[in-house]
């Protein structure tokens, strides 16, 4: 791989981010802008965005390499990850627009009335965040270290100090740009290699060798060729975490309220549906051909098959260009994911921790704008030192613990908070708190080092099989037992998350 | 205003419970029935071709039809509303 080629169209990538970063500081200039593009954003854009900021490092990378190295079984990351969007659909999009909040501490303070309730929700948003900005560094130094041979804490940096300038400049308005053009950027880079290379193959046949014959067990699913244990029971854990944490990552919520209205809300996640359908065709492709071209990274990892594979097929300059291109992808995805994030974070952060402190220091003597910007430092600091101090998990089992961290919080949170009116707020917390505890128990414990093998290693590394259906046991039960809990305003609360726009109700909030 | 909640909750039952009996009874086919995951279609082995390709159209189209019919409950609700 041409190091040079491929530090040019990274740098291309950077460039083109902050580019379309400034321009969009020119046209955000109040706060409202700065958290949600002043809701107006139209469901095309929004869709892209939503995807861009979505497909991450662990998408991107993370896919193909598990599929490369543990075999069929992963394919269900791909499946869980669009499938997530469907739950979101069905579930809460249309009722989590109409309910008229910023954010997800927002969402549940207006719901329960109570800011205990609000308190947990932000640090979980920070934590859940944390979680997942972790492996976007770690793809980013991986990245950096495939092209130049540097070590991985430079990519990390770079991805750091790029995504805090851009976040911090033009907050929400010109990510959404960014983002739109950071999916099609993207597909673009995975798609080229793999056409370019069925193109090049006259007979396409040769390609496929490695799904058949004596030496294809790893193309079967539940065969344990990854050397995991209860594969089933790891799939159905697997499935059930991405299907349902989608709808609790704090990046991908705040950037449904930039959604005109609840209608738009669904017609948008429609779309956001077939760009990832279309963008998780290709992944897999570069595990089988990974197979064939790149059978020792199988041991290395797989992380990087995406990244080296290109070189692989074709030495020489056809591959060094299009080693480019996936490498200017990859970085694409670890700014856009990343950015999304630090936005999500840094709004808690600021709104949460920052704003009433900083207003008591400075006497009042301080610009709301400037809070944002402190606290997207903040955001972008913590999961940078926890980088430089934790091992490397593999990219798409970390990103798997925080969705399934999300899917025993804010799953159980928003779902019943919207759906089912004698919820009191003792249960929402409770339900928080033990979802909370249970799945970041299984998630320390996986850093830490899991245990050796059978059902204990089965059950925390794929933890949502219990700590979601505990959540959700824990909130209905509390909540039965505190009838007297239940918010005053439920029914005004119901009314404003399910009365179409067109209807004009008292929704109980001011129209922003 | 109860009965356009339940009616909208109903419609998200029947999504989800589609997608659960769908989805859910793949591994389970590939568990009870191993022949399934080495049976090969179109030169290429079923799972791959069921998990790599399938499900996201089938996805789309489950969107598709749940946002028809969600709007056309809440347009219902407009008009008996707007008639009252």
């Amino acid at each position: 791989m041409s190091p040079a080629i491929s530090l040019t169209a990274i740098g291309l990538v950077v460039v083109a981010t902050i580019g379309i970063g400034l321009f969009g500081l020119r046209i955000s200039r109040t706060t409202s802008d700065f958290y949600v593009a002043s809701r107006a954003v139209s469901p095309r854009w929004n869709a892209s965005a939503i995807s861009g900021e979505y497909l991450s490092a662990a998408s991107f990378l993370g896919v193909a390499g598990l599929v490369l190295v543990n075999g069929a079984d992963m394919l269900w990351f791909s499946v869980g990850y669009t499938v997530g969007y469907l739950m979101l659909l069905v579930l809460v999009a249309a009722p989590l627009r109409r309910s008229g909040a910023y954010t997800l501490p927002d969402f549940a303070e207006t719901r329960f009335e109570s800011p205990v309730v609000r308190r947990i929700c932000a640090g979980l948003v920070v934590g859940i965040g944390t979680l997942y900005l972790l492996p976007q560094l770690h793809g980013a130094g991986l990245a950096v270290q495939t092209v130049t041979g540097a070590p991985p804490q430079v990519g990390a940096m770079i991805v750091a100090v790029i995504v805090v300038i851009n976040v911090a400049a033009g907050g929400m308005r010109s990510i959404t740009f960014v983002q739109a053009f950071q999916y099609w950027l993207k597909l673009t880079a995975l798609a080229t290699p793999i056409f370019v290379i069925l193109l090049a193959w006259h007979q396409p046949v040769g390609v496929l060798d490695s799904l058949h014959g004596a030496a294809a067990e790893w193309a079967e699913p539940l065969s344990r060729a990854g050397g995991r244990d209860h594969p089933l029971y790891a799939t159905y854990s697997l499935l059930l975490a991405l299907c349902f944490g989608t709808m609790g990552l704090p990046h991908v919520l705040v950037r449904f309220y930039t959604n005109p209205d609840g209608r738009a809300a669904r017609r948008t996640t429609v779309v956001v549906l077939a760009l990832l359908g279309l963008f998780y065709l290709f992944p897999p492709m570069y595990a089988v051909l990974g197979r064939t071209f790149a059978p020792d990274l199988v041991g290395a990892g797989g992380d990087t098959v995406v990244l080296e594979l290109p070189g692989r097929v074709f030495p020489g300059t056809t591959g060094d260009l299009l080693g480019a291109l996936v490498a200017a992808g990859a970085f694409a995805a670890f700014l856009s994911t990343s950015s999304g994030l630090t936005v999500a974070i840094a709004g808690v952060i600021d709104q949460d921790l920052l704003r009433s402190r900083l207003h008591r220091w400075t006497g009042g003597d301080y610009v709301a704008v400037n809070s944002f910007r402190i606290a997207a430092l903040i955001a972008m600091i913590v999961p940078y030192l926890a980088f430089t101090v934790t091992g490397a998990l593999s990219l798409a089992d970390t990103v798997g613990l925080a969705f399934a961290l999300a899917a025993s919080t804010f799953c159980p949170l928003l779902v019943l908070g919207i759906w089912w009116r004698r919820m009191s707020t003792t249960g929402a917390a409770a339900g928080l708190v033990v979802g909370g505890i249970a799945a970041s128990a299984a998630a320390l414990v996986n850093v830490a080092g899991a245990p050796e093998g059978g059902w204990p290693r089965a059950l925390v590394g794929q933890p949502a099989a219990w700590t979601m259906p505990l959540a959700f046991l824990t909130v209905i039960v509390v909540s039965k037992l505190t009838p007297h809990r239940i918010p005053a305003g439920t029914a005004r609360s119901m009314v404003r998350l399910h009365t179409p726009e067109a209807v004009d109700v008292d929704r109980g909030l001011p129209s922003r | 205003m109860q009965s356009l909640i339940q009616s909208q909750l109903r419609l998200t039952l029947v999504v989800i419970g589609s997608v659960v009996l769908v989805l859910g009874s793949i591994p389970l086919l590939f568990w009870l029935v191993p022949p399934t995951r080495t049976l090969s279609v179109l030169g290429l082995p079923l799972p791959w071709v069921v998990l790599g390709i399938l499900v996201y159209p089938v996805m789309y189209v489950a969107a598709r039809i749940y946002v028809r019919n969600a709007e056309r409950i809440e347009a219902e609700f407009t008009e008996f509303v707007g008639r009252q």
